[in-house]
């Protein structure tokens, strides 16, 4: 599904990635763990295709085809899909609109005919019902308004209703209450299936009892540290950040 | 989208260049102006004697007037005497059929959604007998005529209603009021007239587009409304279509007359040539637009989308000066490449508790400048009067200036004026979070800012708005990359 080789990226001059390697096959579960700081947005981003990164080098393969030169657009479309750490508001965009031109785009992609109005509004109940969106908050403008919490439930509810084969999923779960939190988890096990694979980018072991992993990575300084099971995020959890900066310091 | 961009000034360029073939069977007068002239085209329409000394003393005040240079505008020299001052608006089609019509062009009429037969119009297709609109415009005629009103063309209403037209013509403009509304008021030629009578509300949107020669804009349009009592109608001045015209200068003049508890709504979409991407040419357009709320209760308002013309000079404005009239300005001025616009509004209150409302959103793009002018202007016998002024700047890269000159002058301690007023600059973020979501940048920025320029396109009668809004997306097509 994804394939990341040797990857470097920096900004302005600064090197933030420094030689990521990962390797996520359909129907896996990654997440992706580290202080702040170390990269996780960066990659997220890079992946997304967001400008103002530069790749310096390496490789990321996209269902075998080279993800880094298509348009952002072109990778949602493919079926990459991120949920942003910080979702931003669109001012007088109402979200209807914007989610049905969304929706709209990827079916124009894959040659699927357009959905009208009304079937729009049939399916978009439907998703909201699942990630328990309240219905009011469809009727302002993109994440307008919005607070902290409804503004990721909001990312989860797109997700849901895009269908993507690929989800990055940065800190969704942050500032999220436990409720909250298993609706985010539901919308993301609702999604998961052999061919479907998800990286989850946390900084709490929380989440990952709802979500489960098949893998979890450390990113720390640009690059990934330590991989391994689930359980790695217990370790985390019960040493700390702290352990991995002292094992990793030179 | 840069593609799209060039397009677009090809599509307009090459119109510009091809479309006006000169008609021979044309009626032209000879370049320059002087009294004769004047004396000349108010002898070939066949004008009453008032019509003429308006014209004359027009003229007369014009030669001692300057033109205005206080606007935040270049523009080059106007040669006045290279002008001809009278065209019969007789113009025949050019083409057999929309075959002929440059694809290109057709192809921004379909992105806008114009139907077919408004393409043949538009383009200037002699349009087939059978499928022609005369159907429709019969019967809006009938409608209107049923209920008394008065909508034809300025000539027209000088001939069979002299008596309206020296009533009212002048009154909200008068004809020394600025340069260019002193030039309108020599020479103008034709435009439109309209009229409610007492009591009666205009069942339907009067559209220019139902004026026979309506797409043949005059380059010294003049339009007179006047509402009486207790009516109501709404104005549709303009089209979401390129407009693409051999002159170069456009001083149009528009005034509005409302009387007692009268309601006048005035919607325009200006989308004239903007010249090419490197300023080529272009449409500088000098308007004056003025209503007067001369009634207790009426109300004013003006609704405009700017899209289009290299220069834009225009303040449409309000004289309130029945007690409790009001008000009100919404507009949406977008530049591109190397547009100019000065805009806004004038609230002059007179009368007593009398309320105004400035809506301006500008959005500015490639090099262009977009600058915001305001008056607010309280008298002291217009107690209790309020004013809302909000004016904010859209700002699509680095390159393109926004400005922002408001003038307030209250006269009485009863009144309260607001004036808020943002600038920002397109989001990077935004234009990603769409493109995240499999929408392209050249949709995203169209999505944008329409969102940003919704509480005026709201204000725009249904039919207009969509357009309106598609004309946003395309006019800002390629501008941010
Ligand atoms: N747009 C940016 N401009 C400058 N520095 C940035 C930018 N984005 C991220 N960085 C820097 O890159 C590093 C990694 O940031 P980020 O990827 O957000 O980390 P994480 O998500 O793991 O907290 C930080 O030092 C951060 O300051
Ligand atoms: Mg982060």
């Amino acid at each position: 599904m994804l394939s990341i080789k040797d990857l470097y990226v920096s900004i302005e001059g600064m090197e933030i990635l420094k030689g990521i390697n990962l390797e996520v096959k359909p129907g896996e579960i990654h997440a992706i763990m580290g202080p702040n700081g170390s990269g996780k947005s960066t990659l997220a981003s890079v992946l997304a295709g967001k400008e103002e990164y530069e790749v310096t080098s390496g490789e990321v393969l996209f269902e075998g085809e080279n993800l880094l030169e298509k348009a952002p657009e072109e990778r949602a479309k493919e079926g990459l899909f991120l949920s942003f750490q910080y979702p931003v508001e669109i001012p007088g965009v109402p979200m209807v609109n914007f989610l049905k031109s969304a929706v709209n785009e990827h079916r124009k992609y894959k040659g699927e005919k357009e959905l009208t109005a009304g079937e729009f509004l049939k399916l978009m109940r439907e998703k909201m019902d699942m990630v328990d969106m309240h219905p009011n908050l469809t009727n302002r403008s993109v994440n307008e308004g919005f607070s902290g919490g409804e503004k990721k439930k909001n990312e989860i509810f797109q997700m849901a209703l895009l269908e993507p084969k690929l989800a990055i999923l940065d800190e969704t779960d942050s500032g999220l209450d436990i409720d909250a939190l298993k609706t985010v988890a539901n919308g993301v096990n609702a999604l998961r299936s052999p061919e479907r694979s998800a990286i989850v980018v946390t900084h709490y072991q929380r989440l990952l009892d709802y979500i489960v992993p098949d893998y979890v990575h450390i990113l720390y300084k640009g690059k990934i540290v330590k991989t391994a099971g689930k359980e790695l995020a217990l370790e985390l959890e019960e040493k700390g950040y702290d352990w991995i900066k002292t094992e990793n310091a030179n | 989208m840069e593609d799209q961009d060039k397009i677009l000034s090809e599509v307009t360029q090459r119109e510009y260049k091809y479309g006006f073939v000169t008609d021979i069977e044309t009626d032209i007068i000879e370049k320059g102006l002087n009294e004769d002239v004047i004396r000349l085209i108010s002898a070939k329409k066949e004008e009453p004697e008032f019509m003429l000394n308006f014209r004359l003393e027009a003229y007369r005040k014009w030669l001692k007037m300057k033109m205005p240079n206080w606007a935040y505008l270049k523009v080059p020299p106007i040669d006045f005497q290279a002008i001809s001052y009278y065209a019969a608006p007789k113009k025949k089609a050019q083409y057999e059929s929309l075959d002929e019509v440059d694809p290109e062009l057709l192809e921004t009429f379909n992105k806008l959604g114009i139907p077919l037969e408004e393409q043949k119009h538009l383009a200037g297709v002699a349009v087939d007998a059978v499928i022609d609109s005369v159907s429709v415009k019969t019967t809006f005629k009938e409608t209107l005529a049923e209920k008394g009103i008065i909508f034809c063309s300025f000539s027209e209403a000088v001939k069979e209603h002299p008596e309206l037209v020296k009533k009212y013509l002048g009154q909200a403009v008068p004809v020394a009021d600025n340069y260019f509304a002193a030039l309108n008021s020599a020479v103008f030629s034709d435009g439109s007239f309209c009229y409610i009578p007492k009591g009666v509300r205009c069942p339907m949107e009067l559209s220019t587009y139902f004026r026979i020669n309506a797409a043949n804009t005059g380059q010294f349009e003049r339009t007179l409304i006047v509402a009486d009592d207790d009516s109501y109608v709404s104005y549709l001045e303009g089209c979401t279509a390129p407009m693409r015209d051999e002159n170069q200068l456009h001083a149009a003049v528009v005034e509005i007359i409302a009387l007692d508890r009268a309601e006048v709504k005035y919607s325009t979409v200006q989308n004239w040539y903007p010249g090419d991407k490197n300023g080529k040419g272009g449409i500088y357009n000098f308007v004056t637009k003025r209503g007067v709320c001369r009634g207790v209760s009426s109300k004013i308002s003006w609704t405009q989308v700017e899209t289009g013309s290299a220069i834009t000079w225009k303040y449409p404005s309000c004289i309130l000066m029945g007690d409790n009239s009001v008000g009100e300005f919404n507009s949406v001025a977008v530049t591109n490449n190397h547009q100019q616009a000065d805009t806004g509004s004038k609230m002059i209150h007179i009368g007593k508790n009398t309320k105004s409302t400035i809506v301006s959103k500008g959005i500015s793009a490639g090099k262009s400048d977009n600058s915001y002018r305001g008056l607010v202007k309280i008298l002291p016998g217009a107690k209790n009067s309020r004013n809302f002024s909000q004016c904010d700047s859209l700002l699509l890269n680095d390159t393109c200036g926004a400005h922002t000159f408001p003038y307030i002058e209250v006269g009485n301690k009863s009144s309260v004026v607001e004036h808020e007023a943002t600038t920002s600059k397109i989001g990077e973020d935004q234009i990603f979070y769409c493109n995240q979501r499999g929408i392209d940048t050249e949709t995203a920025i169209g999505m944008i800012v329409n969102g940003y320029a919704k509480e005026v396109l709201n204000k725009l009668p249904m039919e207009f708005a969509v357009e309106a809004q598609k004309l946003l997306q395309i006019s800002l097509e390629g501008s941010v990359g």
